[in-house]
């Protein structure tokens, strides 16, 4: 028990609510990368629950291994938009190279923790085609990882919580 | 029935397979205990230490349309990404020491009980995490939040947006002036009121660190019908979301003090190591 003195006890998540607003939609975080500027991408996505309809009160975000950070509130569309540069391919931890990918997690009333998921983009078929994460996906969900588009017209990663076509989310 | 289990699964000679087979049967449980969930979060107990809550709790309707319905996947931990994902790096200018202060606003200060809110920002190692966001927003003495879509009728204040930021100092501490924010009725079942809460949100150093959660106020008497808070199964695990009273905060003739410290979870730790000492 002497352990449990030194280790103290993680604090459990608790939902973000309804008003997240008032602290963590901040406008300047929707850029990691100056839109025009040389590598930059734009993905934007809908979040919808289990009816299809959108959420209007969520919070994405976007983390990925090159440090880059953006987060986006969801519009009354459900709608999120954020802007930064493709990451490069990197390696797992046993050395195996992934395909290049955001990790998201999304935020909202109704979801006692985040949920999280990885954006890979559908111009990058032959990474993805060997990367380890897309492998382990039953073949039928695996498209709901990959986001279409490409660099020049943007990229589209819509989010589905629950319900047909549910998007793969991930226990970290 | 329960005592028997555990013999049988300490009979698992692979110590990766006991571990996981005895984190699954905790969860079972965890889940076996929700019905009794409505208990106030200081006197009861259960046998469990699970603090990630992998359904729906019904109680809480919000979650019947967004909560997905199918298990999350787990990652091979040697699949992951190697390089822990560095959570983003926030310089001394992105937060001012008045971002701390939500008393104060141009006109004049807002109404309500003042309270200091401190404690440390620390990784399941007992690690403080330095130089780390930590964002608050909260409703105001009447329960209210400054938000267009709050429609309860407490009073608006002028004088308190309710929001501020701060980054933790080298001690992973951080320290809000604020007021007490008052409960409110929010429709979730008959007379449903939120318990009195400040919503926090936390970086860490990486983005298995990522927190968002709520700090409660010791001695609620609400506690028992708010599902929000009663989603979390293990008694040990909720008591950590309600502030302790600290007379040593406490400021004369100024405002009182409490003490909140928020774990997360280890930087590399995967979910099962982080879970087996929830």
């Amino acid at each position: 028990m002497a352990e449990a003195t030194d280790r103290p006890g993680l604090t459990p998540s608790q939902t973000v609510g309804p008003f997240l607003h008032l602290a963590l939609d901040v406008p300047g975080d929707r850029v990691a990368v100056e839109p025009g500027s040389d590598g930059s991408i734009v993905v934007r996505g809908r979040v919808t629950d289990g009816n299809g309809d959108p959420v209007p009160d969520g919070l994405v975000e976007t983390w990925q291994i090159d440090g880059r950070f953006a987060r986006c509130a969801t519009d009354a569309r459900g709608e999120w938009v954020v802007h930064t540069a493709k990451p490069p391919a990197a390696p797992t931890r046993d050395g195996t190279l992934q395909a290049p990918h955001l990790c998201v997690s999304v935020f909202a009333r109704g979801l006692l923790d985040r949920v999280v998921t990885r954006c890979y983009f559908d111009d990058e078929a032959d990474a993805n085609d060997v990367d380890p994460t897309l492998a382990a996906i039953v073949e039928d969900r695996r498209h709901t990882l990959v986001a279409g588009g490409s660099a020049v017209d943007g990229y589209r990663f819509d989010i589905r919580l629950q319900g047909d076509d549910e998007t793969v989310f991930f226990d970290i | 029935m329960a005592d028997e289990l555990d013999v049988l699964l300490d009979k698992i000679e692979d110590p990766a397979l006991r571990s996981e087979i005895k984190t699954q049967v905790e969860r079972v449980r965890a889940k076996r205990t929700f019905g009794l969930a409505f208990e106030d979060p200081c006197r009861s107990s259960t046998p469990t230490a699970i603090i990630s809550q992998t359904r729906a709790p019904p109680e809480y309707r919000s979650t019947a349309l967004r909560h997905p319905a199918h298990a999350p996947v787990r990652l091979d931990p040697a699949k992951a990404d190697a390089t822990e994902l560095a959570g983003p790096v926030f310089g001394d200018d992105a937060v001012t020491e008045a971002d701390a202060d939500l008393t104060r606003a141009a006109h004049g200060e807002a109404v309500g009980q003042r309270v200091i809110v401190t404690g440390r920002l620390l990784d399941s190692g007992g690690r403080p995490i330095p130089s780390s966001l930590v964002e608050v927003w909260q409703a105001n003495a009447s329960g209210r939040y400054a938000h267009q879509r709050d429609q309860w009728r407490g009073t608006l204040d002028p004088n308190f947006a309710g929001a501020g930021r701060a980054l933790t100092d080298d001690e992973g501490r951080y320290r809000f002036v604020t007021i007490r924010p008052g409960a409110y009725p929010w429709g979730n079942h008959h007379n449903a009121w939120r318990p009195a809460h400040i919503h926090f949100s936390v970086f860490g150093r990486s983005f298995t660190q990522r927190l968002v959660t709520q700090m409660y106020f010791p001695d609620d008497p609400l506690f028992f019908q708010d599902p929000i808070l009663n989603s979390i199964p293990d008694v040990a695990a909720r008591r950590r979301l309600v502030a302790r009273y600290d007379h040593d905060v406490t400021e004369p003739e100024w405002a009182l003090g409490y003490q909140f410290d928020v774990v997360v979870r280890g930087p590399g730790a995967t979910p099962l190591e982080d879970r087996a000492h929830g």
